[in-house]
C-alpha cells in the first residue's frame, strides 16, 4: 500500500464522481422542478449508452461523433416521458409518483432485454483508448475526457439554469409554479424542458461512458442508485450540490473499495448516505 | 377524530353480513379446491397467489397504512427464507420452530434498521430501503457461511415429511399449509386495520404532524409498522424456501421480489386489506401464463407487462383494482 496506489484510487475516484455528478444533475433538476424522483433514470442512462452503441454498430459512427445525437434522443425521450407519463402524475400523492417512475424503469430494462437480450456488448476501437501516464500514475484516456466532457456539461447545465432568460424560469417554476404562471411562465412547458435537459445530461454521460464501459441492460441499476445518493447528499434539487456530493461518492467508492474490500462498495456508499441524511436531512447544500 | 371514536364503538364483526358469507363460502371453496383434483400447475398458480398476496399484503401494512414506501422488502422474504433453511440444514431444526425463529430475526432486523430509517421520510426512505435490499444480496453473495453466491440446497428428505416440511410427491400439502398462513395473516391485519393501532398509523401517514399534535409518537408507531410488515413477510420467504428446496441470493433476495409486492398492492387497491389478494389474484395469472404463452427465460416479457400495468394504474386509477367496486359493499353498513 503505497502513496502512489492511493493516487491512483483518488484519480480514478474523481473521475467517476464527475460523471456520478452530471447524471445526478438531471436528476436533480428534474426534481427541482416538480418534485418527482425518475427512478427509471437509471434505465435512461441504459438507454443512451444503448444508442451510442447502435449508432456504432450500424453506421459505424464513433461514440464521440454521436454524443450530439444521443444528447437530442435522450431530450426526445425526455419529452415522451414527461408527455405520456409525468403529467398525468404532477398532482398525484407521492406514493403513486414514485410507483410510477419505477413501473416505467421496469418496462424499460425490460422491454431492452427483450430487445436486445441481456447480453454485455461493448465498442470496439472506439476513437479514444489508450492511456496516459502521470509520474506513476495512469490515466485511461476514455475515462479522462468522459469525465472531462462531464465536467464541461456540468458548468454548461450551471451556467443555463442561474443565467439564460430559459434557466431563470425554470428557478422560477421550481420555486412556485403558480406564482410563475402568473408571470406568463407556462409550467407545463418548463416541466417538458426540465425533463429533456436532465434526460440530456445522462445522454451526455451514457454516451461518453459507451467508449470504455460494458453495454448491457442492467447497467443503469448502479449508476441509478449512487445518482439517488449524490442528490440526497447534495440536497434535492440542488444542482451544486451534486457536483460535490458526486466527487464525495467517486472517492468513497474507489478508496472504500482499496482500502476495505472492493465488493461492498455499494455498502460504503449507502453508510455515507445514512449518515448524511440521519445529521443533515437537508443535505449538504438542500434548500428543503 | 369522530372516525375513530366510531371505530372503536364498533364491533369487529358488525360488517356487512352478505360479504361475511361470500367470504366464508369463498374460504370453504379454497379448502375443498385440492379434493376435485387439480393438477401440480394449478395448485402452484393457487400457492403461488396465496404467496404473493400475504407479501404484498406485508408491504401494505408498512406503505398502504403507514405511508412508507419500502423499496426493499425482499430483505425480509430472503432473512426468512435463509433462516429457516440454514437451521435446518445445520442443527437439523424442524422448519416449523424456525419458521417463527426467521420472524423473530426479520423482527429484530426491522428494528434495527427502522430505528435510524424511519426518521427519513418520503424519497429519503424509499431510496435508503432500495439500498437496503441491495445491500442484503452484497452481503449474503459473499457470506460463505450459508453457501455465499451459490445458496443453500436443503437435504432432502427421502420420503413426504411433516416435521421437515418437505413433500416431493403431491403439492397438496404445500397447498394447505400456504392456505392456512394466507387466512392467517389476511385476519390478522384485517384486525389491525380495524384496531386502534391501525387508526393510529393511517392517522400518521395522513397527516404527521397532526398525529404527532394528538399524542401519537409517530416515529415510534413506523417502527411497529415497519416490524409487524418484516414479520409478515419473513414466513412467506420460509415457505418459499421449503418449498422449492434450494435458495441463492440471487432468487430470494432479487429485487423483483421488492417490485411484485409493491405492484400486486398498487394493482389491487394500496391501504385496502383486500387490494392485495384482488392484485395477486389477478397479476400472479397473467405472470405465470405469459412465462408459458410468450417465453419466460430472458425474454421478461411478463416484467413489460407489471411496468406497463403499474404505469397504466398510477395514472388512471390510483387507488387501485378495488376502486371499481362501491365502498358500501366492503365496508361495514352505516348504522345511522
Amino acid at each position: 500500500m503505497t502513496s502512489e496506489i492511493i493516487l491512483q484510487a483518488i484519480v480514478t475516484g474523481l473521475m467517476m464522481g464527475l460523471i456520478y455528478a452530471l447524471i445526478a444533475a438531471g436528476l436533480s433538476l428534474i426534481f427541482g422542478l416538480m418534485e418527482i424522483v425518475n427512478f427509471a433514470h437509471g434505465e435512461h442512462l441504459m438507454l443512451s449508452m444503448f444508442s451510442s452503441f447502435w449508432l456504432w454498430s450500424l453506421f459505424g459512427l464513433d461514440p464521440l461523433f454521436s454524443i450530439p445525437i444521443t444528447i437530442l434522443l435522450m431530450a426526445f425521450c425526455g419529452v415522451l416521458t414527461h408527455y405520456f407519463l409525468i403529467r398525468y402524475i404532477l398532482k398525484a400523492k407521492m406514493l403513486i409518483q414514485i410507483c410510477a417512475t419505477f413501473g416505467l424503469s421496469i418496462f424499460i430494462r425490460s422491454i431492452a432485454q427483450l430487445l436486445w437480450t441481456p447480453d454485455f456488448r461493448n465498442v470496439d476501437k472506439p476513437l479514444l483508448e489508450g492511456r496516459i501516464e502521470l509520474g506513476s500514475v495512469f490515466i485511461g484516456q476514455p475515462q479522462l475526457y468522459a469525465s472531462l466532457v462531464c465536467l464541461i456539461a456540468f458548468v454548461g447545465l450551471y451556467l443555463f439554469v442561474t443565467k439564460t432568460e430559459t434557466g431563470l424560469a425554470l428557478q422560477a417554476t421550481a420555486q412556485d409554479r403558480h406564482a410563475a404562471e402568473v408571470l406568463g411562465i407556462p409550467s407545463n412547458k418548463m416541466f417538458a424542458i426540465g425533463w429533456a435537459i436532465g434526460l440530456g445530461c445522462v445522454g451526455v454521460a451514457g454516451g461518453m461512458m459507451a467508449n470504455y464501459f460494458f453495454i448491457f441492460t442492467d447497467v443503469g441499476i448502479n449508476f441509478a442508485l449512487f445518482a439517488f445518493v449524490a442528490v440526497a447528499l447534495g440536497g434535492f434539487g440542488s444542482i451544486i450540490g451534486c457536483l460535490y456530493a458526486g466527487i464525495i461518492i467517486g472517492l468513497v467508492e474507489s478508496l472504500g473499495g482499496l482500502l476495505i474490500d472492493p465488493s461492498f462498495k455499494l455498502l460504503y456508499v449507502f453508510v455515507i448516505y445514512l449518515l448524511v441524511v440521519i445529521y443533515k436531512p437537508q443535505g449538504l447544500f438542500g434548500r428543503y | 377524530m369522530d372516525k375513530l371514536i366510531a371505530a372503536k364503538s364498533e364491533p369487529l364483526w358488525n360488517t356487512n353480513n352478505k360479504v361475511i358469507s361470500v367470504i366464508v363460502g369463498l374460504v370453504i371453496l379454497l379448502f375443498a379446491l385440492p379434493l376435485v383434483g387439480l393438477n401440480s400447475f394449478y395448485l402452484h398458480l393457487f400457492i403461488m397467489i396465496f404467496m404473493h398476496a400475504v407479501m404484498a399484503q406485508s408491504w401494505n401494512v408498512i406503505a398502504g397504512f403507514s405511508g412508507q414506501i419500502s423499496l426493499g422488502h425482499g430483505a425480509f422474504f430472503g432473512i426468512g427464507a435463509y433462516a429457516t433453511s440454514f437451521f435446518y440444514m445445520e442443527y437439523g431444526i424442524t422448519p416449523w420452530i424456525s419458521i417463527f425463529f426467521g420472524m423473530f430475526v426479520s423482527g429484530i432486523f426491522a428494528v434495527l434498521i427502522g430505528i435510524p430509517m424511519l426518521r427519513l421520510s418520503g424519497h429519503y426512505f424509499a431510496i435508503a430501503t432500495l439500498l437496503i435490499g441491495i445491500s442484503f444480496q452484497v452481503v449474503f453473495q459473499r457470506w460463505d457461511l450459508v453457501g455465499a453466491a451459490s445458496g443453500l440446497w436443503v437435504t432432502m428428505t427421502p420420503e413426504d415429511s411433516w416435521t421437515a416440511l418437505q413433500f416431493h410427491s403431491s403439492k397438496v400439502p404445500y397447498y394447505y399449509i400456504f392456505l392456512v398462513f394466507f387466512l392467517v395473516s389476511f385476519f390478522a391485519v384485517w384486525v389491525l386495520s380495524r384496531s386502534k393501532l391501525g387508526y393510529r398509523l393511517r392517522a400518521v401517514r395522513d397527516d404527521p404532524q397532526a398525529a404527532l399534535s394528538l399524542c401519537i409518537n409517530v416515529s415510534n408507531y413506523k417502527i411497529i409498522a415497519y416490524v409487524i410488515s418484516a414479520m409478515i413477510m419473513a414466513p412467506m420467504g420460509s415457505l418459499f424456501a421449503q418449498y422449492i428446496l434450494i435458495i441463492d441470493p440471487d432468487r430470494v433476495f432479487n429485487i423483483e421480489i421488492s417490485i411484485i409486492v409493491l405492484l400486486i398492492t398498487v394493482l389491487g387497491g394500496i391501504g385496502n386489506v383486500w387490494g392485495p389478494i384482488i392484485g395477486a389474484s389477478i397479476l400472479i395469472p397473467i405472470s405465470e401464463y405469459s412465462r408459458i404463452y410468450l417465453g419466460g427465460t430472458g425474454g421478461a416479457v411478463d416484467l413489460i407487462l407489471y411496468g406497463l400495468i403499474l404505469m397504466i394504474i398510477c395514472v388512471f386509477r390510483p387507488n387501485g383494482l378495488i376502486s371499481f367496486i362501491p365502498k358500501d359493499i366492503l365496508e361495514r353498513k352505516k348504522q345511522r
